[in-house]
């Protein structure tokens, strides 16, 4: 096995972690091929890999963002337009620190310095979509090439969202107070210190917001894995079924849950022979649109543009879900 | 003194709103702690991260739950 493999397997993977589970799960009188046994082994293997995983990697992460605050994000994007500037954005929402009770005064600070709407929602659907953590989760419970697919297709849902909205010429359906808003300057600095804590802070912060979340989905995975067949799930959201993305996109847009507490559930529906697309359908539909985040959105948008808004999303969401099951053979 | 917190409501507006009527405390300063969380007026502010803290109408921190130790600094 290559080096990389190795790594891949016992770093991000965790297969280490698995085989400890399991000897534990046998030491305690469990059968770990029993339905039983097999459920206690994937949730606590599935719990203590989300919560390793995902402190390293917000850690790590929000010290990296914090090199790329909001302002200069702006200061970036200010006077660009056309698909060149609609891609820079959706490339810098990845990056762009964020949390979903920001996203309104971010969509204020973009639109009041002049920053065209097509751009402005690229940014908007990107970030809470394309999210670095999330990647490096994708990568570890399916693969790299799965993970890669997901960053490519959920850049060009915010490329080509963004680009349909201000096709749209939609200008006038945002609130008036938010053309007239001030534009602030620059960030302030950071010290390499306040930097490292606001590193800590964003882990107990996100571990503190999602942690009911992984241990629901883990629950539900570990019950999918282990006590619903095969049959009863192809039977319901095979990927044969024309309406599993369909289902999966209006399961996924109004539940208001992190994608962390998400992928066990995708992890297990995808060992139940569930298509690839229907998965990532129901992950995205679940990250980028969600309920509360639509109702804060309609403070500052009226009624079309945010119907607007909902349905490119969607359509670009379905459209995914429904390649990818065509082609899900390329990575499976 | 008035001292603003700005922010929707969220987790960390809560935190810092406490961490800053116990920085007034520690400073010996009358202050009042007002919540803003309509949109209009966190806008105005030019504020693109939030929570926000404003001290008498002047904007000192965005995006940062600062310890009470750090406002009582900036007061």
């Amino acid at each position: 096995m290559s080096v990389f493999g190795w790594m891949n397997d016992q770093i991000l993977r965790m297969v280490w972690l698995n085989d400890l589970v399991e000897n534990g799960v046998r030491a305690v009188g469990l059968d770990p091929a029993s339905r039983l046994g097999g459920s206690v082994q994937f949730f606590v293997y599935d719990v203590i890999k989300i919560f390793a995983l995902l402190s390293v990697l917000i850690f790590v992460i929000s010290w990296a963002q914090s090199h790329s605050p909001p302002e200069r994000t702006r200061a970036l994007l200010g006077g660009r337009s056309g698909l060149g500037a609609n891609t820079m954005a959706a490339l810098l929402g990845t990056l762009t620190p964020f949390c979903s009770c920001s996203s309104i005064p971010l969509f204020i600070g973009f639109t009041a310095a002049g920053l065209p709407l097509s751009v402005t929602f690229s940014f908007l659907i990107s970030s809470p979509l394309v999210d670095l953590a999330s990647v490096i989760l994708l990568a570890s419970i399916f693969n790299w090439p799965i993970a890669l697919a997901y960053v490519a297709v959920g850049l060009v849902v915010a490329v080509v969202g963004g680009t349909v909205i201000g096709r749209l010429g939609m200008e006038d359906q945002v609130a008036a107070f938010v053309r007239t808003a001030p534009v602030s300057g620059e960030a302030e600095r950071l010290t390499q210190r306040e930097r490292l804590a606001y590193a800590r802070d964003q882990v107990a912060e996100i571990v503190r917001r999602v942690w009911p979340y992984v241990l629901i989905g883990v629950g539900i995975g570990a019950a999918i894995h282990n006590w619903i067949p095969a049959e009863v799930v192809s039977a319901l959201i095979g990927q044969d079924k024309w309406w599993s993305v369909p289902l999966a996109v209006l399961v996924g847009i109004p539940m208001y849950a992190d994608i962390f507490g998400t992928l066990p559930i995708a992890e297990a529906l995808v060992g139940k022979g569930v298509g690839l697309g229907t998965v990532l359908a129901f992950m995205m539909a679940v990250t980028a649109l969600s309920l509360p985040s639509l109702i804060l959105l309609r403070r500052v948008v009226r009624l079309p543009l945010l119907v607007t808004f909902t349905g490119v999303v969607t359509a670009g969401i379905l459209s995914i879900g429904l390649i990818f099951n065509a082609i899900s053979n390329w990575f499976i | 003194m008035i001292i603003k917190i700005l922010g929707s409501g969220c987790r960390k507006c809560v935190t810092l709103a406490e961490n800053a009527s116990a920085a007034a405390v520690a400073a010996g300063k009358q202050a009042q702690i007002i919540k803003v969380t309509d949109f209009a007026e966190i806008a105005a502010y030019g504020v693109m991260s939030t929570p926000g803290l404003v001290v008498d109408d002047k904007v000192v921190s965005a995006g940062k739950v600062l310890t009470a130790e750090d406002i009582a600094k900036l007061l």
